[in-house]
């Protein structure tokens, strides 16, 4: 049993070395393989033909951070759900009603949210 | 495999997982020029033209190979305002985590790799890390676009997780384990697709968004991003932004096949046919399904994206998780 555990996550980190060495690899083939003539122009930011502009990496709006907020709040809830879900069959109805109430707190909070108008894009 | 994995670990192990691995992202490699091959075909078969067919005979099939040839020849341009070794880095932090899922995955009882007891849990963690080599690529760009880009990729898979992870809850609860070859296996009568019709449902449209395949290709938009966080990105750097794409549709076909889909349970009484082959058919059906979405739905707007996520597929996916738990504890 522990061979197999440790054999799988041996497996997993052979498969780590092997999803990088590709890319390392087939650039440093590319490398011999492709010309190199550098210039000014082959050099400048892509702006659709235009001469670019100050600096593209500006303040950005709040929304993004709010999404990740909720982002975090519901993952984690998924993290307290699936261990919950792998051994229901063992824990029987008081762990069922608990959820509920787990569910319906969040539930609550997502309403909240989407009543805050947190949850609109525009 | 069943004997390496239980044979005590050391070199030998090492290097034959190693040759293992090798061969299977030679396979990996394999689809993803034949499925572009056949993305092409099928998207020119739907709209009443003919796709690739000068390279390679009639049914141009070395089209992807000389195009792929191409980009390796290609000459590399770094923009000079880039963070060079941030720009350098992003697409193997994007690629390398779209083959450590494959990892996890059971392709038939005998054909698989690692048997992690965490194995859906893994598979959702480690898919998640692109995202960060996504909004890497776009910020070292130091372009408007690319980081607009990488920003709108980063929202949207952070908000299509959820769904994607809440309506898998469904599968886990009725299998009640997380390792995928349980999970098969609590199939043999019923496939998951019967018994959760509406967690499948959810979980195939955040398997498209989490994709960033057409209807929910924002971050690549390329008509109002000029392709979004790739960009700057030429030749080979590009292609492995492209080559991480097409191993997750690989991987994401494969995990719906086994969620879903029985895995290489057969059908009914044609028991007959080897596992691998049903595997293998169903993983086609869904991989036709995508390619089929992508040349049917228009690309929804930024606001639909994200409120879809949050007020439909989420209240729906938690709704699922409170009537399989009932349902279950009642009936079973």
């Amino acid at each position: 049993m522990s061979n197999i555990y440790a054999n799988s996550y041996l497996i997993v980190f052979v498969f780590l070395c092997l999803g990088v060495l590709l890319p390392i690899g087939a650039l440093t083939i590319g490398r011999w393989l492709r010309p190199n003539v550098p210039d000014e122009a082959k050099a400048t930011t892509y702006e659709s033909g235009n001469i670019p502009f100050h600096d593209s990496r500006i303040q950005f709006q709040v929304r993004y951070y709010l999404f990740a907020l909720l982002f975090v709040i519901f993952d984690v809830e998924t993290v307290f759900l699936y261990p919950w879900a792998v051994v229901y069959d063992q824990l029987g109805l008081f762990a069922l009603v608990e959820m509920i109430i787990f569910i319906v707190l969040l539930a609550i909070g997502l309403i909240y949210a989407w009543k805050k108008k947190v949850l609109r894009w525009m | 495999m069943e004997q390496w994995l239980e044979s005590a670990p050391g070199w030998t192990n090492v290097a034959v997982f190693f040759g293992l691995g090798a061969l299977l992202l030679l396979v990996v490699l394999g689809f993803v020029t034949y499925a572009i091959l056949a993305e092409r075909k099928v998207m020119g078969f739907m709209q009443g033209r003919i796709g690739p067919n000068q390279v390679g005979g009639r049914l141009g099939l070395l089209q992807t190979v000389a195009d792929v040839l191409k980009l390796l020849l290609k000459e590399d341009t770094i923009p000079k305002a880039a963070d060079r070794p941030l720009y350098v880095l992003a697409p193997i932090i994007a690629f390398t985590p779209s083959f450590m899922v494959l990892a996890a995955l059971p392709f038939t009882d005998a054909f698989r790799f690692a048997d992690i007891g965490v194995g859906l849990l893994y598979y959702i963690a480690v898919s998640g890390l692109t995202t960060i080599g996504v909004v890497t690529g776009g910020w070292a760009s130091n372009n408007k676009y690319a980081l607009l880009g990488g920003m709108r990729a980063a929202a949207q898979m952070i908000s299509y997780e959820i769904p994607l992870v809440m309506s898998a809850l469904g599968v886990v609860l009725l299998a009640g384990s997380m390792n995928l070859v349980d999970i098969v296996t609590a199939q043999d009568n019923v496939w998951f697709i019967f018994a959760q019709p509406l967690a499948f449902l959810i979980f195939f449209i955040a398997a498209v968004a989490e994709l960033n395949r057409v209807p929910f290709d924002l971050p690549e938009a390329e008509s109002e991003l000029v392709s979004g966080f790739h960009v700057e990105y030429s030749g080979f750097r590009w292609a492995f932004f492209m080559l991480a794409e097409y191993v997750y549709l690989f991987a994401m076909a494969a995990l719906i096949t086994i969620l879903f889909l029985g895995g290489w349970h057969p059908v009914a009484f044609l028991g007959w046919i080897p596992g691998s082959v049903w595997f293998a058919l169903k993983f086609c059906a869904i991989v036709y399904v995508l390619i089929w979405f992508r040349a049917t739905f228009p690309r929804v707007r930024a606001d639909q994206l994200m409120e879809f996520a949050w007020k439909v597929l989420l209240p729906l996916s938690l709704v699922n998780i409170v009537l399989t738990a009932v349902i279950k504890s009642l009936f079973f």
